[in-house]
């Protein structure tokens, strides 16, 4: 049994099984917890082959799904260092959701938990694509359970938000399969490894104007999805909105799509595209770090503000992967994973907040760290990761990531800082109006956190602290596939520029005849 | 042109679905004469279905032997063939979901299953007429008995005003493409669609006055697949009749209708391709924006996925377009995928609307979701199915009509017919979030659990939406061999 096919097909398993259980029972929660787990167990099984060269796909499955007259559609997966630790985080991540789930959504659990798992097998499957339709079936497949849990759950406004996410992701991908069906049309076939090495062989030329658009059109589905400043609207509203597991998974796991698929497609598929492009990404990538921090400076809820601090975290990923360097693009893949964890933590502690208080303005608290000092601790622990400070997770993450825009282009890395600067600014003065202080009537009885509230904390930050501390543990793969990918890159933008010089020269000859 | 009597016993045989319907159907009036009149006249419904299904037999039988009959007038082919069964199964699910529509609103009556018989004759005769005689004729037996199925609940008014307005303007769409048909015979001399083909190939007819006989036909054939700018009829006419009436309007003509559309227009106008290209272009736009953009709008559910059905033609007309073999199968996968979809969705909002319709608006879906969990996921299949999500026959079929659009170098069209279908999404929603993420209102609350035969037919439809999302690769096969006939 393919290892990689048993993690991803174990919760479209589960989800059939939880379907045939009673509503109003406990077996619901039992199966979706057991699902999720075994999952992560059979993904752990992942590292060992993709770990020893990361620049490969390993655990690979391929099998011939549509067999039609002209059109062959192959179910074709595999995990690389690009993909493994993004896999990883999903499968970590989905069990976590899962615990939460039974304090923190209050009716039709079933339900909720069928979406979930629904949604793992979605978001594994976009990970691990290696065919252009495959990924754009499991791209919709993720996003349609997360909507409705978005818009199932949560807030009184949860529905329009939900629908105002949904209609967002699903136009920027119609581009997106435009797109693929377009480059389907150049290539001869969806599958992305049999693209490349047609690519690299020579045997189809993608003009660089042909790149451009395709790069535009997998960019918008892309740009929603991060998101990139100035599409991110849909999403204040959903985070908010939503009810907090489905904010977990949606700020933790599911904005990983964007940028995996900027990595991953964007940068060798339309690399001369992606190079074109790059200078105006880069200006809204950093506009989206400084408003993102700006925004979250003045927001008077907690939620809100993680959300928009969100905006402003996942500017440095694609800063990163349009800075075209190797330590940008190690450290933008590095913070995708910090990203999920550090504001994977903090969505989960508002959580316990709003739990506790009942709303989510930082006016109704102030001084919960004298009654409730484990939450205080644990929120102080996320934050830190969250901004920056070394030792911490997302610090490695965002130095690389600086280091490779000053080496492209010193400015971006400078206007890129201040980001930094501001989101240290927003994260104490929030931590210091909820927690610090004085405490008022309703804060001053709040329970601090119980063993079960504990229990999807410390993986998170026991992950943190050793993501910060040993880089070597994960960093191997992640290098040989970013390596990997910028070798295509420069390779195929060479390549492009040698078949366009010639012409060009010709055409200089024929000027100077004149 | 000498009259060619030889009718053999294979021309029967492939004419034989029409003529089981139609036997099928004149029984069902026989017998319900004779049945006393306080017995229930659901029999007459398993009757009718019974009948079906022997069609269907014979469907496959005539496809065995395929090849043309009674000279000329009809051809079976792979095409014929994959329509004819798309009629039969869409009559099928429809008057599976009409028995228990008609006994609530107490209309339970043996015509009601006969007009069904003889509206599918029509539209089998339309599937494989190769004769624009017999596509006269199948277009009519077709549309008459339509058009007493829209109005047949003869006491309710909203029904009363569907039937005048699909009669009148239906008779008038005829009248163009009789017009049409006229002209063809007074340039060419002939009906049949082989030797109008010859004919126009040889280029010795003029080809302004052969593409204004073109342009006739087109008018007539817009108006049966309601394509902009002749589509005002079909949202009055589908919120207007009776749900499952309008479930079997929206499809099955309508499938009949894009395959004689499709094999007129690809076999017999090949030659004059370079003239009605660029019209079926704009008019494959302008039908994916008139309707998704008019649904924004609706409140009423039926009214929706009226206008929706307008912007599905849009889709298949992008097909149409792509003037290739890969558009062809494209169209008739998606047909037959709308088809399921779009019954499916209108049996369920049949079950909501209860005793007189009372309930069609999108609230009136609140809460569904918990009322009935079984019922509202599979609505949530149909509209996630029409918006196109993946693992939906509705996905793929959209999917294969983009693809054959850009192989046929359309890549502004497949730009636009995409985001149309993003904003599509919007609308659809509604209905989710009305299932979905209400409380749940007086409509729902004393919500009668489905009947049986509502069941099935929703179940079916659902079974077969996601089967062609998951496994499309056997009818997308039949559908790519069979089209290789229109050339």
């Amino acid at each position: 049994m393919n290892l990689l096919l048993a993690t991803l097909l174990l919760p479209l398993i589960g989800f059939f099984v939880l379907l045939l259980t009673p509503r109003d029972s406990k077996a619901p929660f039992g199966v979706a917890l057991l699902t999720t787990l075994v999952t992560f167990i059979a993904s752990l099984g992942l590292i060992a082959p993709a770990a020893e060269n990361g620049a490969q796909f390993r655990s690979a499955y391929d099998a011939l799904w549509v067999d039609a007259p002209g059109l062959q559609i192959h179910f074709h997966v595999g995990v690389d260092g690009l993909s493994l630790w993004l896999v990883l985080l999903t499968t970590l991540l989905l069990p976590i959701a899962v615990w939460v789930s039974q304090t923190m959504i209050t009716e039709r659990h079933k339900s909720f938990y069928a979406f979930l798992l629904l949604f793992e097998f979605g978001i594994i499957g976009v990970f691990t694509a290696l065919d252009l339709f495959v990924f754009y079936v499991f791209w919709e497949v993720a996003l349609v359970p997360m909507y409705l849990m978005v818009g199932g759950w949560g807030g009184r406004r949860s529905g329009p938000a939900a629908v105002k996410f949904f209609v967002y992701t699903f136009l920027g991908s119609a581009f997106m399969l435009s797109a693929i069906l377009y480059l389907r049309s150049q290539a001869g076939t969806f599958d992305y490894l049999e693209i490349m090495s047609r690519l690299n062989a020579g045997q189809f030329v993608l003009s660089p104007t042909q790149q451009l658009w395709i790069f535009l059109g997998f960019f918008a589905a892309f740009a929603v999805k991060v998101p990139i400043f100035p599409f991110h609207t849909w999403l204040p509203n959903a985070y908010t909105e939503a009810a907090t597991p489905a904010t977990f998974v949606l700020a933790a796991a599911m904005s990983k799509m964007g940028t995996y698929g900027l990595i991953r497609y964007c940068l060798t598929l339309t690399s001369a595209g992606a190079h074109r492009c790059a200078s105006w990404v880069v200006v809204l990538a950093i506009i989206g770090i400084i408003y993102g921090a700006l925004i979250a400076l003045i927001q008077p809820n907690i939620k809100r503000l993680i959300a928009y601090s969100s905006v402003s975290h996942l500017g440095f990923v694609v800063l990163g992967i349009f800075s075209f360097s190797h330590q940008g693009a190690d450290g933008a893949v590095y913070q995708m994973i910090a990203h999920g964890l550090s504001t994977g933590a903090l969505f989960l502690l508002v959580g316990y907040l709003e739990q506790r208080r009942g709303s989510l303005e930082i006016g109704d608290f102030g001084g919960v760290a004298t009654p409730a000092p484990g939450l205080a601790t644990a929120f102080m622990i996320a934050l830190l990761a969250a901004i920056g400070l070394p030792l911490l997770c997302n610090f490695i993450g965002e130095f690389l990531v600086l280091q490779g825009a000053a080496l492209t282009r010193f400015s971006w890395a400078a206007w890129a800082a201040v980001g930094v600067i501001l989101s240290a600014a927003y994260m104490f003065w929030m931590y210091q109006r909820t927690f610090l202080g004085k405490t008022n009537e309703r804060t001053a009885s709040f329970v601090d956190l119980s063993t079960r509230d504990w229990v999807p904390l410390l993986p998170l930050i026991v992950l943190m602290v050793w993501l910060g501390v040993y880089t070597q543990s994960f960093m191997p793969p992640i290098t040989s596939a970013t390596s990997h990918i910028l070798d295509q890159t420069n390779m195929n933008n060479q390549y492009q520029v040698k078949l366009v010089l010639p012409a060009a020269g010709k055409l200089t000859e024929l000027a100077h005849a004149h | 042109m000498p009259i060619n009597i030889d009718v053999s016993s294979t021309d029967y045989l492939r004419f034989l679905p029409e003529t089981l319907l139609t036997v099928f159907g004149i029984i069902v009036m026989m017998v319900e004469a004779a049945l006393p009149a306080a017995s229930k006249r659901t029999s007459l419904g398993v009757l009718s279905l019974i009948g079906i299904a022997a069609a269907f037999a014979a469907n496959i039988a005539a496809n065995e032997s395929s090849g043309p009959a009674f000279s000329n007038m009809i051809m079976v082919d792979g095409y014929g063939t994959f329509f004819r069964a798309v009629v039969l199964v869409v009559g099928f699910l429809c008057i599976l979901a009409s028995l228990g529509y008609l006994e609530r609103e107490q209309s339970q009556k043996g015509e009601y299953y006969a007009l069904m018989l003889f509206s599918m004759v029509g539209q089998c005769i339309l599937a494989t007429s190769s004769d624009l005689i017999m596509v006269f004729i199948g277009l009519e037996i077709s549309s008459i008995a339509t058009y007493i199925l829209a109005g047949f609940l003869r006491d309710d008014r909203r029904n009363n005003e569907a039937a005048l307005k699909y009669f009148l303007l239906g008779s008038f769409a005829t009248a163009f493409l009789l017009y049409g048909i006229a002209w063809i015979y007074g340039l060419i001399g002939s009906t049949n669609l082989i030797e109008i083909r010859r004919a126009l190939d040889q280029g010795t007819q003029p080809g302004v006055l052969a593409g204004l006989a073109a342009a006739l036909m087109f008018v007539g054939f817009a108006f049966k697949v309601s394509a902009v700018p002749f589509q005002m009829w079909a949202p009055d006419v589908y919120q207007g009749a009776a749900a499952p009436v309008s479930a079997f309007m929206s499809t099955g003509p309508k499938a009949a209708a894009f395959a004689i559309f499709f094999r007129v227009f690809l076999v017999s106008f090949r030659p004059l391709n370079a003239r009605w290209i660029w019209l079926v272009w704009g008019c494959a736009l302008a039908t994916m924006i008139v309707g998704n953009f008019a649904a924004l709008l609706q409140t009423n559910v039926k009214r929706l996925l009226g206008y929706s059905s307008i912007a599905h033609a849009g889709y298949v007309l992008v097909a149409l377009t792509a003037s290739s073999q890969v558009g062809v199968a494209a169209a008739m996968f998606y047909l037959a995928a709308y088809a399921l979809m779009n019954i499916g969705a209108f049996a369920v909002i049949s079950h909501i609307a209860q005793r007189h319709e009372q309930y069609v608006r999108i609230e009136d879906l609140a809460g569904l979701g918990r009322r009935e969990p079984v019922t509202a996921a599979l609505l949530a299949i149909f509209v996630f199915s029409l918006i196109g999500i993946p693992l939906t026959g509705g996905f793929f079929g959209k999917f294969y009509i983009f693809q054959a659009a850009l192989n046929s170098h359309l890549i502004w069209l497949t730009v636009l017919g995409l985001m149309n279908s993003g904003i599509a999404a919007y609308y659809y929603l509604k209905i989710i979030v009305a299932i979905y993420m209400q409380e749940p209102g007086t409509a729902t609350a004393q919500l009668p659990p489905p009947s049986m035969s509502l069941r099935i037919a929703i179940w079916a439809s659902a079974i077969g939406v996601l089967f062609l999302g998951i496994f499309p690769g056997a009818v997308l096969n039949f559908a790519n061999f069979s089209a290789a006939a229109l050339r």
